[in-house]
C-alpha cells in the first residue's frame, strides 16, 4: 500500500496500520486484504454483486469491522453492495468509509449500498466518513444507500460525515422500526466549489415505543447545493424527532424538505429545521477576542461540525 | 489609559437622526471605573464605541494616546480592550474549554481553564466540555462571558451590565467576582452597571443621562446623592 492510499484509508477509518479485530479493505475494486475473526465473519457475495456479507455472532461484545474502500483511479465506478447480519445480542462497532483520490479528469464514482439486519437487542454503531481528493479535474461522485432493519429493542447509532471532496453525493437512508428498537443518526456535510449533496431520510416506526433521532448539520459554502429529505412515519406509539441545521455561505443553496407522517394517535413527531448564516453576533464575539472576521467563521464552523 | 474625546453618536431611525450620546469626553485610568444612568441614556452605546462595534459620528477614542476610532474590533481587541456582552452569544458545538482557549488567544490546558471558571465560581469539571449553547442558564453563560475576558487578562475590560438576567443567588456570587476582579487586576475594569453594590467597588463612578456625563467623580462624591434619588429617581439598591 502506498503512501496516498495511506492518507485515504487514515481520513476514512482513522487507520494507521492493520486494524485489530475484523477488516475488509477494498482498493480499486479488488480485495486488498480480509480477515475474519471467531465472532465477525467476512465472506464475498454468492449472488454474483461486487461486495461482502458479514456476519455478527450474538456473542460479539464490543468487537470493531472495519471496512474502507480506497480508489486511486480516475475513470472508475463501481457499485458495491455489503449486507450486515447482525444477531441478537451482539455488540458491536463498524467503520465503514470511502476515499476517492482522483487525479485524473475523468469521473471516480462509489456507490456503497450497506443494508443492515439488525436482531432483537443487538446494539450496533456505525460510523461513516466519506472523503475525497485530487490533483485534477475529475469528479468525484459518491452515493451510499443504507437500509437499517431494526428488530425489536435494537439500537443503531449512524455516524456520517462528508467533509471534504466529493463532488455530489445522493445519500439514501432507510429504515423500520420494530417495537423498542431506536435509532440515532447524527449526520454533518461541508460543501464548496459547485458541489452537491443530497440526503434523503425516510425512517418507519412500525412499533410500539420505537424511537428515532436524526440531526443533520451542515454547512454550504461558495455556490454549493445541499438538498435535504427527512420523512418519519409514526405507525404505532412511538417517537421521532428529526432536525436539519444549516449554515448557509456565500452564494449556496439549501434547500430542507421535513415531512412527518402520523398514523397512529399516540405517535410523537417532532421536525425542526434551521436554514441561516452565521449569526453576526457570533462572529462579533470572536472578533472581540481578537480573531478577524475570517478566523472567526472558521472557527464557528469548526465547531458546529464537530 | 482610555480616553474618548467629545464621543457623540447619533442612529439613523429612517430619516430621521436620533441623538444618543452627545459630546461625552471621559478618562478611564482607574482600577475600577463604573457607569451609570437610567435606562435609554445610552450606556451600552459608551461600551459598544469602546469595543469598536460601532464607530461615532463625532470625536475621538484614544488608546494610550493612541487614536483608536477607525480601528476595527479585532485590531481594538489585540490593543488591549475586552469586552463581555450583556446578552452572551451562544455557539452550536464551541465548548467552553473552546471558547476560553479563544479568548486567552492559545491551547491552554485543562487545568489553566479550570483556573479561570472556579474564578467565576463555576465547578470547572462539569463545565470544560459543554457546549456554550442554550443548554447553559442564563447566569452560567453571563459567567462563561465573564471567564473568557479574564483569560485575556488585557489592560482594559468593559462589562455591560454584568447583572442583567441573573438571578438573586447568582449575583451574590457575581458581586464576589469582580470584588476579586478589583484586588487582582492590573489594568483597569469599566463596568456598566445599575447595582448598588457594584457601584461599592469602583474606584469611580460616571453618571450618564440623557447622552451626556451628567457628573463623574470618586464613589464618595457620587454614591450617597445617587442613593438618596437626588439625581435621578430611577435609582435604588
Amino acid at each position: 500500500m502506498d503512501q496516498l492510499e495511506q492518507m485515504l484509508l487514515m481520513q476514512v477509518a482513522d487507520l494507521h496500520k492493520v486494524p485489530d479485530g475484523a477488516y475488509n479493505i477494498r482498493k480499486n475494486g479488488e480485495a486488498d486484504g480480509r480477515k475474519s475473526t471467531p465472532h465477525i465473519r467476512i465472506k464475498g457475495r454468492k449472488d454474483g454483486k461486487s461486495g461482502i456479507d458479514i456476519f455478527v455472532s450474538g456473542e460479539t461484545k464490543g468487537e470493531s469491522v472495519h471496512i474502507p474502500v480506497v480508489i486511486t483511479k480516475t475513470d472508475y465506478r463501481e457499485t458495491v453492495y455489503n449486507d450486515f447480519y447482525v444477531e441478537a445480542g451482539a455488540d458491536v462497532l463498524i467503520i465503514a468509509g470511502c476515499g476517492i483520490h482522483n487525479c485524473g479528469v475523468e469521473t471516480a464514482e462509489h456507490s456503497g449500498i450497506h443494508t443492515f439486519h439488525i436482531g432483537k437487542g443487538a446494539k450496533v454503531k456505525y460510523v461513516e466518513k466519506h472523503y475525497a481528493s485530487g490533483d485534477g479535474n475529475g469528479e468525484n461522485v459518491m452515493n451510499p444507500a443504507t437500509a437499517i432493519i431494526l428488530e425489536e429493542g435494537a439500537r443503531m447509532e449512524m455516524e456520517t460525515t462528508q467533509i471534504k471532496g466529493i463532488d455530489s453525493t445522493v445519500r439514501e437512508t432507510s429504515a423500520t422500526l420494530a417495537a423498542g428498537a431506536e435509532l440515532i443518526i447524527r449526520e454533518k456535510i461541508y460543501t464548496h466549489g459547485k458541489q452537491f449533496a443530497k440526503t434523503d431520510f425516510s425512517v418507519d416506526l412500525n412499533g410500539e415505543g420505537a424511537g428515532a433521532d436524526i440531526v443533520s448539520r451542515s454547512v454550504a459554502a461558495e455556490n454549493s447545493r445541499q438538498e435535504f429529505e427527512m420523512r418519519i412515519n409514526g405507525n404505532e406509539k412511538c417517537h421521532g424527532h428529526s432536525e436539519c441545521d444549516a449554515i448557509i455561505m456565500d452564494d449556496a443553496h439549501v434547500t430542507a424538505v421535513p415531512a412527518l407522517a402520523a398514523n397512529c394517535v399516540d405517535a410523537e413527531l417532532i421536525h425542526e429545521a434551521a436554514i441561516g448564516k452565521i449569526a453576526g453576533e457570533q462572529l462579533l464575539k470572536l472578533m472581540t477576542l481578537g480573531l478577524t472576521e475570517h478566523e472567526a467563521e472558521e472557527q464557528i464552523i469548526k465547531g458546529f461540525l464537530s | 489609559m482610555l480616553e474618548l474625546s467629545h464621543v457623540s453618536f447619533a442612529a439613523s431611525d429612517g430619516d430621521a437622526h436620533k441623538e444618543i450620546l452627545n459630546d461625552v469626553s471621559l478618562k478611564v485610568n482607574e482600577r475600577f471605573v463604573a457607569i451609570t444612568g437610567p435606562n435609554g441614556s445610552g450606556k451600552s452605546t459608551l461600551a459598544k464605541l469602546i469595543a469598536g462595534i460601532i464607530q461615532p459620528t463625532e470625536g475621538k477614542i484614544l488608546l494610550d494616546g493612541e487614536d483608536i476610532t477607525n480601528l476595527s474590533v479585532t485590531e481594538r481587541a489585540r490593543r488591549g480592550i475586552s469586552y463581555a456582552f450583556q446578552q452572551p452569544v451562544r455557539f452550536k458545538g464551541i465548548t467552553v474549554k473552546d471558547l476560553v482557549s479563544l479568548a486567552a488567544g492559545r491551547k491552554i490546558t485543562v487545568s489553566e481553564a479550570c483556573t479561570y471558571l472556579s474564578e467565576v465560581g463555576l465547578c470547572a469539571r462539569d463545565y470544560i466540555d459543554r457546549e456554550v449553547n442554550a443548554s447553559l442558564s442564563g447566569g452560567e453563560l453571563k459567567r462563561i462571558e465573564i471567564a473568557t475576558v479574564l483569560a485575556r487578562g488585557t489592560a482594559l475590560s468593559v462589562f455591560d451590565e454584568p447583572e442583567a438576567g441573573i438571578d438573586l443567588w447568582s449575583f451574590q456570587n457575581l458581586i464576589s467576582v469582580f470584588e476579586k476582579m478589583h484586588e487582582r487586576t492590573n489594568g483597569s475594569i469599566l463596568i456598566i452597571s445599575h447595582q448598588e453594590r457594584i457601584l461599592n467597588i469602583a474606584d469611580k463612578i460616571v453618571v450618564i443621562a440623557n447622552g451626556r456625563v451628567e457628573r463623574e467623580g470618586t464613589r464618595e462624591e457620587i454614591l450617597p446623592n445617587l442613593l438618596a434619588g437626588r439625581i435621578c429617581p430611577a435609582f435604588g439598591a
